[in-house]
């Protein structure tokens, strides 16, 4: 056994324990700080695969950027946990029966014979893996690269169109509006039969009882 | 690098699409709101321009640009002017509807336009990445614009339902996609194709091909992956809905003809039995569930999945001839959908939504005219000629016919039957029942007149079939070869 194979296999085990951690743990912050370690591991495993690039972004966006806003959110929202963790058993054998389905689909994949991952060709000494990701990705990635930007565009503006809301506290007023106002938006007139005069009750009787 | 210069020439629709949506967007904060019509005004301009630059530049040679990534064929050019005028009549029947419900607002129009790159890129798209990017580009605008009317419940938990399945689906084609890839090591469509070729079938691709079917499916709608589109339907405002319902379908169907038949030809033995099963459940489904229904918005869903089924039914005979005729029922269809929402659009007015049927009620003796459309419109979708939903139809039952599937195709037809039940129960409604409420319609004129030209185009598109018959068939075939 290599040195390689051994720092994968010691890394694959923590990613996966870590993971199951994730949807185990019962502390929401605990969950968020085992998902940053799945990323840490998983970093590893990629620089295992002289992915240096993907490596260091994977750390600087997903546990730099993403995890930690996930964590504020996850501190300001006071999460009701026995909430969340209601129906668990209950959904349990389904998930199970899906996690097993899936199991069988991915040894079925990697059992298959034709499915022969080809030796990686020795990199030359200087291979720089930035820089050759950098250069596809403005040649013959191109489009995609721009439009992934677009994506983001209308993720921003979706996001600012379903949360930013006219302070509720502002006096202005807006004439066009206001002169808009149909009278049905004021004033609702409800048809009631006549009111008629009840007749009077016999009191007498109830006091016989 | 050389050639850069020509490569954003045939994008240049794209880029019409592109900039004129930045600029709506930025123009909404600069101008009062009372002055919004602008907005609308421009983006009526923006889709004519990229018709404009579409047809200028179209040639019968297939070009592609962007290494391969960008395909320019006749279908593409077909489907985008298609897509072009469904849109542009969208604009028109929404606009009083989002007026009267404070949603006027430039965000609309930007997302819409930003939606319909998306169609664009998936259409044109010749690689499964940039497939993939388009039409992640079309839902989330999609999903925004469903959630778009922010006080409206109803539409909040329809847009969280559409995203949460719709995230899933997207996953289950990327997923099917990473395989293509593992096998192939290519994510070029045509090298997919030729790899696929030279190597023995296996499990791996198969899974792949499932995934990618799956995918397509959640797209369209179709059985056993229709469960969001009742909900979606009904829980959206009426404009969203008939975003959902109609241009995307035509974007879907591009996304099928690249992925299944340039992509994954080889395997057509295979994706043959995924359509037809979808195919019958689809139709058997959709109908029966349709005639129960009492919301007009929730029935036109149920009619969707079957049209679905019946636009499945062309493809599932794998060829040439097959293709042709969904092509043409998925263009009819387009049409019908976006004239049937333009009904209920025009029935509705400030703070009252002509969604259930029995809102349709004694249509005639209110507005004759309008009773009319709708009847045409109906007999369209139920398929009854001389309107061209028959057409679409018999199209597509021939070609499955003709490819040997006998005993799916009388099943459709009995579904049909089955169908036509629920289409003339609303004509009865207009033309036999006494009108609820009388209120006068509010809808501005040049709706009611395009609305008018519409409808009545079903009926001329009936009496002449060979014309878009002859354009789908046509545009198909030389960019298959």
């Amino acid at each position: 056994m290599v040195f390689t194979d051994i720092v994968f296999y010691v890394l694959a085990a923590i990613l996966l324990f870590s993971g199951i951690r994730v949807i185990t743990t019962r502390n929401p912050v605990h969950a968020a700080l085992f998902l940053v370690l799945a990323f840490f591991t998983a970093a590893g495993i990629w620089l295992l695969l002289q992915a240096e690039f993907l490596a260091i972004a994977l750390i600087l966006v997903y546990v730099g950027a993403v995890m930690v806003l996930f964590l504020f959110v996850v501190m300001m929202l006071d999460i009701n946990l026995d909430k969340l963790r209601e129906g668990f058993w209950e959904y349990l054998p389904m998930a199970g029966f899906i996690g097993l389905l899936m199991i069988v689909e991915m040894t079925m994949v990697l059992a298959d014979k034709n499915l022969h991952p080809g030796q990686a060709a020795e990199a030359p000494v200087n291979y720089s893996n930035t820089a050759t990701l950098g250069r596809v990705l403005y040649t013959d990635y191109l489009l995609p690269f721009e439009l992934a930007a677009v994506v983001l565009l209308v993720a921003m503006v979706a996001a600012i169109v379903l949360t930013l809301r006219e302070r509720r506290d502002s006096k202005s007023m807006n004439p066009s509006e206001q002169v808009r106002v149909k009278r049905n938006d004021r004033l609702r007139i409800v048809s009631m039969p006549a009111e008629v005069e009840a007749p009077e009750p016999a009191p007498a009787a109830e006091e016989k009882k | 690098m050389e050639n850069m210069q020509f490569d954003l020439l045939a994008l240049l629709p794209e880029l019409v699409i592109l900039g004129m949506g930045m600029f709506i967007l930025l123009l909404d904060l600069f101008i009062l709101s009372q002055n919004r019509s602008i907005l609308y005004g421009l983006s009526q301009f923006t889709l004519f321009a990229a018709a404009f630059f579409t047809f200028k530049t179209h040639t019968p040679a297939v070009g592609f640009s962007f290494s391969h990534m960008f395909i320019d064929d006749t279908l593409s050019d077909v489907i985008k002017l298609m897509m072009y005028l469904g849109t542009s009549l969208i604009f028109v029947y929404t606009r009083k509807y989002l007026q009267d419900r404070n949603l006027f607002r430039g965000e609309f129009y930007a997302m819409v336009l930003f939606g319909l790159l998306g169609m664009m890129i998936m259409v044109s798209g010749h690689n499964l990445l940039l497939i993939y990017i388009g039409l992640e580009l079309l839902s989330l605008c999609l999903y925004a614009l469903v959630a778009f009317d922010r006080e409206n419940p109803r539409a909040s938990e329809a847009a969280m339902k559409y995203f949460v399945l719709g995230a899933l689906a997207s996953g289950m084609l990327l997923y099917g996609m990473s395989m293509l890839y593992g096998m192939t090591a290519s994510l070029d469509v045509s090298d997919i194709a030729n790899s696929i070729m030279q190597q023995n079938k296996s499990p791996v691709l198969i899974m792949g091909l499932v995934f990618v079917v799956a995918g397509i499916a959640f797209k369209f709608g179709a059985v056993p992956f229709q469960m969001w589109v009742p909900d979606v339907y009904q829980g959206s405002p009426t404009p969203m809905t008939v975003l959902i319902g109609s241009v995307p379908k035509l974007a879907a169907y591009a996304m099928t003809v690249r992925l299944l038949v340039q992509g994954l030809h080889p395997l057509a033995l295979d994706w043959q039995d995924m359509l037809m099963l979808m195919a019958v459940l689809s139709i058997v489904i959709g109908n029966f569930s349709a005639i129960v229904q009492t919301n007009l918005k929730r029935m036109l869903a149920y009619s969707t999945i079957s049209h679905v089924g019946f636009i499945m039914l062309g493809m599932m005979s794998a060829n040439a001839n097959g293709f042709a005729s969904s092509f043409f029922y998925i263009s009819t269809y387009v049409l019908m959908s976006i004239a049937s929402f333009g009904i209920i659009l025009l029935l509705s007015r400030q703070g009252f939504e002509a969604e259930e049927i029995d809102d349709l009620k004694g249509l005639n003796q209110r507005h004759p005219w309008f009773a009319f459309l709708m009847l045409i419109i109906m007999f369209s979708m139920a398929g009854i000629p001389p309107t061209v939903g028959f057409y679409a139809k018999f199209t597509v039952l021939q070609a499955a016919w003709q490819a040997g599937f006998t005993w799916q195709v009388v099943l459709a037809v009995l579904m049909a039957v089955i169908g036509a039940f629920y289409y003339l129960n609303i004509v009865r409604k207009m033309y036999f029942d006494a009108p609820a409420d009388h209120s006068p319609l509010t809808a501005p004129v040049d709706m009611q007149f395009i609305l008018s030209v519409h409808s009545l185009a079903l009926l001329g598109l009936g009496l002449f079939p060979e014309i878009l018959l002859g354009i789908c068939g046509h545009s198909l075939l030389i960019s298959l070869q």
